[in-house]
């Protein structure tokens, strides 16, 4: 499903070339629960920005869904992160204005989807990460695992080909942290891709699968 | 994404930033509205000159004696002739015209009239009856002077309303004699009240026929003729007539003015046009200094929103859904602003006539469409920048903490 072969990612910071991303190479199949660890500045967030189609590589082919999509123009792009990528980050990346059903309505709208198809799905969205009493809560006013729950819930809304989490109990205590990672556990149990970058070991190793990354490079892949 | 959508999302934003809104829709409206209120000034004043004018009577045509603006140059001048006057049979030869209705000549002289032991000195018109009809005047009491021939001098006379109470007081004025020099009249008509028209107040004259006149300041010569035209269409060539008609009867010297209303409220229109759009040019400027708010604005929402453009990029939101969320956002404070600009607008319109009653202040048509059309324009054309700033945002960059 997600095929990386030699992907490099350098970032030209003033006189220096830094870089990200160094021949990474590696294959993702439906259904897998894949964990990335790794030092801090290691291009954990980096990898899981070009498979989420955010940046483009330097160098390398990587083909998504049996395309390639090193040469798709940024509106492709676009239109192929509505399809079939779902982002979960750190910070939650909330609006703050929209409430919560509004948040995970989100990517529906962006897509076109009129209201009448809109309200079932999401209906079962809010009932299925148990937020129909939070519904019409704007952030603020929410929990920090709440907030997290609505962002996977907003992930899922297009139901993508893969869901990429940036360190997503990063910002919660370690008690939410794992509701949350029950809760995208619960996504993989139901058929879906999850890729997770994560700093905390415990976390990392509930993966079934379980990448290591130094400076840029893929260094081991285990798999249990 | 749907229409509706995108009105909402801008909506949520508009409602989410309150005070921004509050400012732009401010600047905005303050821009419509002075373009409207300036605009809707200047056209109440060419609207007060041009009814100042048609109070004087309509499709009039002025002879006045000597040619103004060539006298200096005229050959006449150059031998030591003196102008030829302007006289009753110059007057009477008009009715050759086709192109004129009728005609009033006039004779003007400062009189002491006295009633009694009352006296004041006033304006003593001399005229005929036709004058009545040419300056659109109206009777409160009694008749103008009689039809008939214009040198015969009866001794009668017709007043205005001031100077009525003025000789009388309470008392009926009608029917009364009054003196004017060494010579008796008898008031057979007191005219309404019509106040000033351009510098000449009706209410304070007396009205006596033209022989008259012409004894009691002991001239031939006449002060003006007025000409009343069939129409409107018919005013150059009652003008030509004119002209062409005391040329020959002196002996083939152009030596009258013939002035047209028309041609006169022309000028004043012209002008007065000039300046409504001027001012309400000015007026514009404020527009697009609110314009340059709402580059500032948008510009700073670009940065202050920089994570949420950031997120929709990566929900899949494209470069063109992000320029249509700024543009949309734009033209809805635009139009917001230029609602509010127009109801203030109007409301500063009826103040000013409530204040000042005889004036009738009205934004011309041109105003009040240009000036929402300018607002929603200056606000899309400003927006161009920060809409394309932020689509082209770089979403990972945007998203992190840096
Ligand atoms: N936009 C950028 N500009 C310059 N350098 C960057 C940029 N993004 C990441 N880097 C650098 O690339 C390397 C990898 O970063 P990142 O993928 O964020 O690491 P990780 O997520 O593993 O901590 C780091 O050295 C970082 O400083
Ligand atoms: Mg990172």
């Amino acid at each position: 499903m997600i095929r990386l072969t030699g992907i490099e990612r350098t970032f030209v910071v003033g006189e220096e070339q830094v870089h990200a991303l160094r021949g990474a190479t590696l294959e993702i199949g439906q259904g897998e629960y894949l964990s990335i660890m790794g030092p801090s500045g290691s291009g954990k967030s980096t990898l899981l920005n070009v498979i989420g189609l955010l940046d483009r590589p330097s160098a390398g082919i990587y083909e998504l869904d049996q395309r390639d999509v090193t040469g798709l123009s940024d509106d492709e792009l676009a239109r192929m992160r509505r399809e079939k990528i779902g982002f979960v980050f750190q910070f939650f990346h909330l609006v703050p204005r929209l409430s919560a059903a509004q948040n995970i309505e989100l990517p529906m709208v962006l897509a076109g989807i009129d209201p009448t198809g809109r309200k079932p799905r999401l209906n079962r969205l809010l009932a299925e990460y148990g937020l129909e009493d939070r519904a019409g809560h704007r952030p603020d006013q929410l929990s920090g695992g709440q907030c997290q729950r609505v962002a996977i819930a907003r992930a899922m809304a297009m139901n993508p080909s893969v869901i990429l989490a940036d360190e997503p109990t990063g910002n919660l205590d370690r008690h939410t942290g794992r509701e949350v990672m029950a809760v995208l556990e619960r996504v993989h149990h139901n058929g879906g891709t999850v890729v997770l970058v994560t700093h905390d070991p415990e976390i990392g190793s509930r993966a079934h699968r379980r990448l290591r990354m130094i400076d840029g490079a893929v260094v081991s892949d285990e798999k249990s | 994404m749907r229409l509706n959508d995108v009105l909402s999302f801008a909506w949520q934003v508009m409602r989410g930033y309150r005070g921004r809104t509050l400012l732009i829709l401010l600047a905005m409206g303050i821009g419509v509205a002075a373009v409207v209120a300036v605009t809707a000034l200047g056209e109440g004043a060419r609207r007060y000159v041009a009814n100042q004018f048609g109070s004087l009577g309509t499709n009039l045509v002025i002879v006045l004696p000597g040619r103004s603006e060539t006298a200096g140059a005229m050959p006449g001048v150059l031998v030591g002739k003196t102008p030829r006057d302007l006289t009753l049979e110059d007057a009477l030869a008009l009715r050759r015209s086709h192109a004129i209705r009728r005609f009033a000549p006039l004779i003007i002289g400062a009189g002491d009239v006295r009633v009694g032991a009352r006296r004041r000195e006033t304006p003593v018109l001399g005229s005929t009856a036709e004058l009545l009809e040419i300056r659109r005047m109206e009777m409160a009491q009694g008749y103008f002077l009689p039809e008939g021939d214009p040198r015969q001098s009866l001794p009668v006379s017709v007043v205005g309303s001031k100077v009525a109470s003025e000789l009388f007081g309470a008392r009926q004025a009608l029917g009364e004699w009054l003196r004017i020099g060494d010579r008796r009249f008898r008031i057979i008509g007191v005219l309404a009240k019509q106040g000033e028209s351009l510098g000449f107040n009706t209410d304070e004259i007396v009205i006596v026929p033209l022989a008259a006149a012409q004894a009691l300041f002991n001239t031939e010569a006449l002060f003006r003729v007025l000409v009343e035209a069939k129409s409107r269409e018919q005013i150059p060539y009652a003008k030509e007539d004119v002209e062409e008609i005391i040329r020959l009867r002196h002996e083939g010297e152009r030596d009258v003015t013939v002035i047209t209303q028309d041609a006169v409220l022309a000028t004043f229109d012209r002008i007065l046009r000039a300046l409504t759009l001027a001012v309400g040019g000015i007026a514009a400027i404020s527009l697009a200094v609110a314009g340059i708010l709402i580059m500032n604005v948008m510009l700073i929402a670009v940065t202050q929103r920089r994570r949420e453009i950031g997120l929709l990029k990566a929900l899949g939101a494209t470069g063109r859904q992000i320029r249509l969320a700024f543009f949309t956002e734009a033209v809805l404070l635009a139009i917001g602003g230029a609602a509010v600009g127009l109801i203030v607008g109007q409301l500063g319109r009826n103040l000013a006539l409530q204040l000042y009653p005889t004036i009738p202040f009205q934004a011309p048509w041109w105003a009040l469409v240009a000036a929402p059309a300018t607002a929603v324009i200056t606000a899309v054309l400003f927006t161009v920048l920060p809409a394309r700033r932020a689509a082209k945002l770089d979403p990972v960059q945007a998203l992190s903490r840096r």
